[in-house]
């Protein structure tokens, strides 16, 4: 369980966090609407200690993480998967020294066979069978995308963040990439949260959506509720009018 | 006053900007001063991995032997052909090599070998780690509870330090063979005597304070193109402005710390 509150954070002066208060339960697949530029990326990277706010608290079942030295913040990370924007594949390496690096990194006594079989493994599971030995700048975008999934996935995470996986690709290809994300979430049982402002991958893979505006959380309900409401600011984003409450920046 | 500014008006100004300098510039030494403090900390504690480092010496020192040694050769060269034209019916050609030799070795070996390496290895590493700073890299790894400093810096800082001092050796040895070249063939000194004025006027020290120079050149050309790549913002204009950063100052800062470790090395430990 992930328990979010009074998240302030300001950039160049400007507050982009103003107070959020989030819980995400855990099992559950969290996806956090949003307009471009309104800080999801920025309350992710809080969750996983890459940014520290200037105030409040966050605490990861039940342990504060504000506040917590690197060395501390790196045990909780590990806890932890995360797929980046542009999937931040580490391009000096090939496709299976990405998803390896953290099994060898944090030395958990896994044998090499151990650490090539769960490569082939995770690779198998994104449906990339085979692709060890090939390099990120070979890959498409989706392919990216899926590679970094793997490697997001590689130490078992109780939790994992989606930072927009599906921006940037052709509808099959995201629909391919929310369903990859629905199937884990069954299969591996992990919490998971997801910004976007992709309304059908929202649909797809959430239990619960929240729509982030100003700084805080404006709205929480099932995809059901989401699409019935009339919340207007929910509607505008949903309806994707350039009128409303919701000003376009 | 121009603009309608008084002269008091004008004053402040000047002031807050200086102030505003003073206070990037001292920020900035802050900066690079905890960067370097936990590259010594977590080197203390652990080497960094073998392969990471070997993967870095190569990087840093086999990739950049070519260039240091037509450097060096033609440094070497030029070191003869001025030496003999200031030497004209003033001092007797025996001492030509001893001249290239010691300035060689004490001077332009090590000085130039970082300048070569500042330009070619600190944009390397700075545009490198720039690009994966500004891709979200860093962040990645960060995010696996993998310390980029550890990952990332102490290896290249460490390679740096052992391979200038290695390079510099190249190119002490390739520059004095230039000098002969030029010596023998073109000033017309004899071989002999060449080597002759060589053997003569070998000083260990002279050597030894080149490779200690080399070694604080090379801590400088790692750090500052990892610095400048830890600091990248906002994509490929980014990246380029970090490349150039890295390559001034450690350029600058090697010219700066050469003066003070001549003083030192020649003034205090081998006065």
């Amino acid at each position: 369980m992930i328990e979010i509150r009074g998240l302030k954070k300001r950039l160049s002066r400007k507050p982009v966090l103003d107070g959020l208060d989030l819980d995400v339960r855990t099992g559950e697949t969290l996806v956090v609407l949003g307009p471009s530029g309104t800080g999801k990326s920025v309350l992710l990277k809080h969750i996983i200690g890459l940014m520290a706010p200037d105030e409040g608290s966050i605490r990861i079942d039940g342990e504060e993480i504000v506040g917590l030295k690197e060395g501390a913040l790196n045990r909780v990370r590990r806890r932890f998967g995360m797929l980046f924007q542009g999937a931040a594949l580490f391009d000096s390496m090939t496709v299976g020294e990405n998803v390896s690096l953290a099994m060898l990194e944090h030395q958990n006594g896994m044998t090499p066979d151990e650490v090539e079989r769960r490569v082939r493994e995770r690779l198998e599971w994104v449906g990339l069978r085979g692709a060890e030995s090939m390099k990120p700048a070979s890959l498409s975008g989706g392919m990216r995308k899926r590679v970094g999934l793997a490697r997001a996935l590689a130490l078992d995470p109780e939790y994992i963040l989606y930072d927009e996986p599906t921006t940037g690709l052709d509808p099959i290809m995201a629909d391919v990439i929310n369903q990859l994300i629905r199937d884990l979430q069954k299969q591996l049982n992990v919490t998971s949260v997801a910004v976007t402002h992709d309304i059908t991958s929202a649909y797809t893979i959430a239990d619960r959506i929240v729509l982030l505006y100003d700084g805080r959380i404006v709205f929480s309900g099932t995809p059901d509720e989401t699409r019935g409401t009339r919340d207007p600011m929910v509607r505008q984003f949903i309806e994707g009018s350039s009128h409303g409450p919701i000003q376009p920046v | 006053m121009a603009n309608g500014l008084t002269g008091e008006e004008v004053a402040l100004r000047g002031f807050r900007f200086l102030r505003t300098r003073a206070g990037d510039a001292l920020a900035e030494i802050g900066r690079v001063s905890l960067l370097i403090g936990e590259t010594l900390q977590l080197l203390a504690r652990r080497r960094p991995a073998f392969r990471l480092l070997v993967q870095q010496m190569n990087g840093i020192g086999v990739d950049s032997l070519w260039l240091v040694l037509v450097v060096s050769l033609f440094t070497g060269a030029v070191a003869a052909v001025q030496a003999a034209y200031q030497f004209t019916a003033v001092v007797p050609l025996k001492y030509l090599s001893a001249v290239i030799m010691r300035s060689v070795v004490i001077e332009l070996g090590p000085v130039l070998t970082a300048l070569v390496i500042g330009g070619r290895v600190g944009a390397s590493i700075a545009a490198e780690l720039g690009t994966m700073k500004v891709t979200e890299q860093i962040d990645a790894l960060r995010a696996m509870g993998i310390n980029p400093v550890r990952y990332l810096v102490a290896p290249r800082v460490t390679a740096a330090i052992i391979m200038l001092p290695i390079l510099t050796i190249y190119a002490d040895v390739i520059a004095i063979f230039g000098g002969f070249v030029v010596a023998v063939n073109v000033v017309g000194v004899s071989a002999a005597t060449y080597l002759q004025g060589l053997r003569e006027f070998f000083y260990m020290k002279d050597v030894m304070s080149g490779i200690v120079k080399a070694l604080f050149f090379g801590g400088i050309i790692g750090t500052m193109g990892c610095y400048y790549g830890f600091q990248t913002e906002g994509g490929a204009e980014g990246v380029g402005k970090a490349t150039t950063g890295a390559v001034v100052t450690s350029c600058v800062l090697v010219l700066i710390l050469d003066y003070i470790l001549a003083s030192i090395l020649f003034r205090v430990v081998f006065a």
